[in-house]
């Protein structure tokens, strides 16, 4: 045997499960694909360059501000370029190239690293840079393009199904019953595919599906990059899930409560009273899926422990709704995930974990 | 398995990694030219050497007298002369006053026979005498002075005797082994303890994946005549802390800062009750335990009766030395045991394993970055403390604050390090944090 051997000496626990920060962004990275994927295949190549103009620029901003607050290996842990990749998905297809290099530079710079770097930032960086250029280029940032399922059928209206409910909402209540038969009314087009399925659901299932769901459902309406197909959004999520990278409490309890509140209050804004709202159309439309999945899961922005995030996410289902039904603006996804961020520090303070010994239930 | 009990807060799953030795009876080591016995063996104080240079011992003779009630006597596992006393570096980085003998020519281990079968009629008294006298200190890790255990303190009444065959340390197989192979010696023991702590309801866990070790003590219960409790428990990390084991089997919690006693339980592990029974019955001192040696790096895994002071190299060279170069030695079990740098470091009463770990099996944490505030150390926390506040706390050197939110509940299991993707020295910032606190007195 020999004597002289080198041994490494560390700290217990002399074991680690070997799962890293780095393994968490790649994973959530490779999770998102699809449905970036997607959008390329809906909008068209000129998607592929808002895609590398926000990465890019998030990898060159997180090298710039690591070199000059002097951290180490920062690029390679995949956080920049996740916030890139969410940046470009949260973006309407057709922006000006400026536009995301300025929402990646604010959401590096200012959000991420003016607080410290990854891990000390209070806002979800995508999201902040997402409300910075809203308010900087509305117009550039509601501005649509169809996709090319639906530009066959219909060249001329842009708008996606939430911005076509929410501003017709008035005009036709009391006429028609859902947001989804307002679409119906308004000539709204569907792809043949929708047809086809929504037949098919309607007979095997003996249910009477409207058109439109399934258009929604995989993706074939305008919106922004990333946001608009839920299946391929839920496809990366599932395994997210099982890899326990996220869990089920913030995105449960975000759609839970919204749909719940879409299905008891909505109904009345289109004169259907309570009971009776459209839960699929809303929850399937806009960057529901995309914020309540990839978003407000963000680990550095959400709360600690499992009941600080079922707050987290009942709070973010709250917001949605209210700013949907009541606010100005036909989404509320971003905002509501900002302003729940702020209140993460309050919540951790009143989640702590219960210690051990000092509750008095255990004992007899 | 549904039905199985454990402790509801916390917890990982490593690997086992009992394969290795599990199926391997215990043979004994042979005894080493120079036997290193440091007096700083148990927690709380060092024993006093009552020993010098150029004397003569023999085997089991008192060489280190216990200093004060919380300390232990620590005996000769050898007969020859004494070469040198210095102060060696254990394993946790404490130094020590260590007696070095060397074995006397032709020595061989003397075997120690049944003395006294008839113990049911000695008073408990004096059977924690005998206890205080071999110097028998728990061996599950602690290695709390046993004595001190068993004396029941005026006002408390024991309840439960809780009996930890959990062993939850990947690799380790140790008090697998004595479960399976030492059986009735065992029930035996457990029936002197259970006498000399007067418990009426006697438990013992082991988690369900000895299912070998649960079937042995069914069937040889009877034959005994313990009315033993056997609690199958599931798998999980650390279900063979104390806490978590009360908590799985009785479900009761250990107040924060008290001891099992103040809520009517003792806790001892199978491997402290054989010692017991060998102290009692065969009047031997604590002069060897058993020892798993495993790890992909070592040739034939095992495990081995080793006396006190055989340094490590010599377990290993027995168990056919090293297949390739380990990347790293844990003394103990890998979430809580030290990683060795000098194979000549003695086994003592607290060695439960020596695992040689292949690079692959090391599982080094990758590239440290900032928290991600995932919250996994908060989910595994056994304790229910809030792990990446408090290392935080300690790092901004806020003592008060850490103690205040549980700091010294930490018991350094290390879950919270195992799971953190940020691969933040968690366990190494509460030890730290709990030294200061001690150090400095600090209040809340």
């Amino acid at each position: 045997m020999k004597d002289n051997v080198t041994l490494l000496v560390e700290s217990s626990p002399q074991l680690h499960e070997q799962d890293s920060t780095a393994q968490i962004m790649w994973t959530v990275v490779i999770c998102l694909l699809p449905a970036g994927i997607w959008g390329v295949f809906s909008f068209g190549p000129r998607v592929i360059s808002v895609l590398v103009v926000a990465i890019g620029t998030a990898l060159i901003t997180e090298y710039v501000m690591a070199l000059l607050l002097k951290q180490k290996g920062t690029l390679l842990d995949g956080s920049a370029f996740v916030t890139g990749l969410l940046i470009a998905y949260v973006l309407p297809p057709a922006v000006p190239l400026y536009i995301p290099a300025v929402a990646s530079v604010f959401a590096i710079g200012v959000v991420k690293w003016s607080f410290g770097g990854l891990g000390n930032n209070w806002m979800n960086p995508a999201l902040g840079a997402r409300a910075f250029v809203t308010f900087s280029w509305t117009g550039a940032l509601t501005t649509w393009t169809l996709p090319r399922q639906l530009a066959a059928i219909d060249a001329t209206s842009s708008a996606t199904p939430l911005g076509i409910s929410k501003g017709n909402i008035a005009d036709y209540a009391g006429r028609v019953g859902s947001p989804m038969e307002l679409l119906m009314e308004l000539g709204y087009p569907q792809t043949a595919m929708d047809h086809t399925v929504t037949q098919w659901i309607n007979s095997t299932l003996g249910v009477q599906l409207d058109g439109g769901y399934i258009d929604l459902f995989i993706g074939n309406t305008p919106g922004s990059i990333g946001e608009i197909s839920a299946l391929f959004l839920l496809l990366g999520a599932v395994y997210l899930l099982t890899k326990k990278i996220i869990t089920w409490e913030i995105p449960g309890a975000y759609i839970g409560t919204f749909g719940l509140l879409v299905w008891i209050f909505s109904g009345s804004f289109h004169g259907a009273g309570l009971f009776n709202g459209d839960v699929f159309f809303h929850v399937l439309s806009g960057g529901l899926m995309l914020g309540a999945f990839y978003m407000a899961t963000d680990m550095v922005t959400s709360p600690l422990t499992r009941k600080g995030m079922l707050i987290f996410g009942i709070g973010a289902g709250l917001l949605t709704y209210l700013i949907r039904f009541y606010g100005s603006m036909p989404e509320g996804v971003a905002l509501s995930i900002i302003i729940m961020n702020i209140f993460v520090p309050l919540i951790n303070r009143y989640t702590q974990p219960k210690r051990f010994g000092l509750t008095k239930g255990g004992n007899k | 398995m549904k039905g199985l009990l454990t402790f509801k807060k916390g917890g990982i799953h490593p690997h086992c990694n009992k394969h290795f030795s599990e199926k391997e009876t215990i043979v004994s080591v042979p005894i080493p030219d120079m036997s290193v016995v440091p007096m700083g063996q148990h927690i709380g104080k060092p024993s006093d050497c009552a020993v010098n240079v150029g004397d003569n011992v023999t085997e089991g003779m008192i060489i280190g007298r216990a200093n004060g009630y919380i300390s232990a006597n620590i005996h000769s596992p050898v007969t020859g002369v004494v070469k040198k006393i210095d102060n060696i570096y254990l394993p946790n980085g404490m130094k020590s006053q260590t007696v070095f003998i060397e074995k006397e020519e032709g020595f061989t281990i003397s075997e120690y026979r049944p003395k006294r079968e008839d113990w049911a009629s000695l008073p408990e008294k004096e059977l924690r005498e005998i206890i205080t006298d071999k110097g028998i200190v728990g061996l599950g890790g602690a290695t709390f002075p046993a004595q001190v255990k068993f004396s029941i303190p005026e006002g408390k009444k024991v309840e439960y005797f809780v009996v930890n065959g959990v062993e939850c340390e990947p690799y380790l197989t140790a008090d697998h082994r004595l479960m399976m192979e030492k059986t009735d010696k065992i029930l035996e023991g457990i029936k002197i303890i259970a006498k000399m702590i007067q418990a009426p309801n006697i438990i013992i866990g082991i988690e369900n994946n000895k299912p070998d070790a649960i079937e042995a003590f069914e069937k040889a219960k009877e034959k005994i005549g313990v009315d033993l409790t056997i609690a199958p428990l599931k798998v999980k990390y650390p279900q063979g802390d104390e806490k978590q084991l009360i908590k799985a089997v009785i479900n009761r919690e250990v107040p924060s800062g008290g001891l099992p006693i103040d809520i009517g339980a003792v806790v001892s592990s199978v491997g402290t009750v054989y010692a017991v029974y060998e102290a009692i019955v065969n009047e031997k001192p604590l002069i060897e335990r058993v020892v798993t040696v495993s790890g992909g790096a070592i040739k034939n895994p095992g495990n081995v009766l080793a006396r006190i002071g055989t340094p490590v190299k010599e377990l290993i060279a027995a168990c056919g030395g090293f297949i390739e170069e380990p990347a790293k030695v844990i003394i103990g079990g890998p979430m809580m045991g030290f990683s060795l740098y000098d194979l000549s470091t003695p086994v003592i009463k607290a060695t439960s394993g020596i695992l040689a770990l292949t690079n692959s099996e090391a599982r080094k944490a990758k590239r440290r970055t900032s928290c991600l505030s995932c919250g996994r150390c908060i989910a595994v926390c056994p304790m229910g403390l809030n792990p990446t506040m408090l290392f935080k706390y300690i790092d901004h050197n806020d003592l008060s604050s850490a103690k205040e939110s549980g700091l010294l509940d930490c018991k350094e299991c290390g879950c919270c390090a195992y799971k953190c993707p940020a691969a933040i020295p968690l366990v190494q910032g509460m030890r730290l944090g709990k030294r200061l606190i001690m150090k400095e007195k600090v209040k809340v």
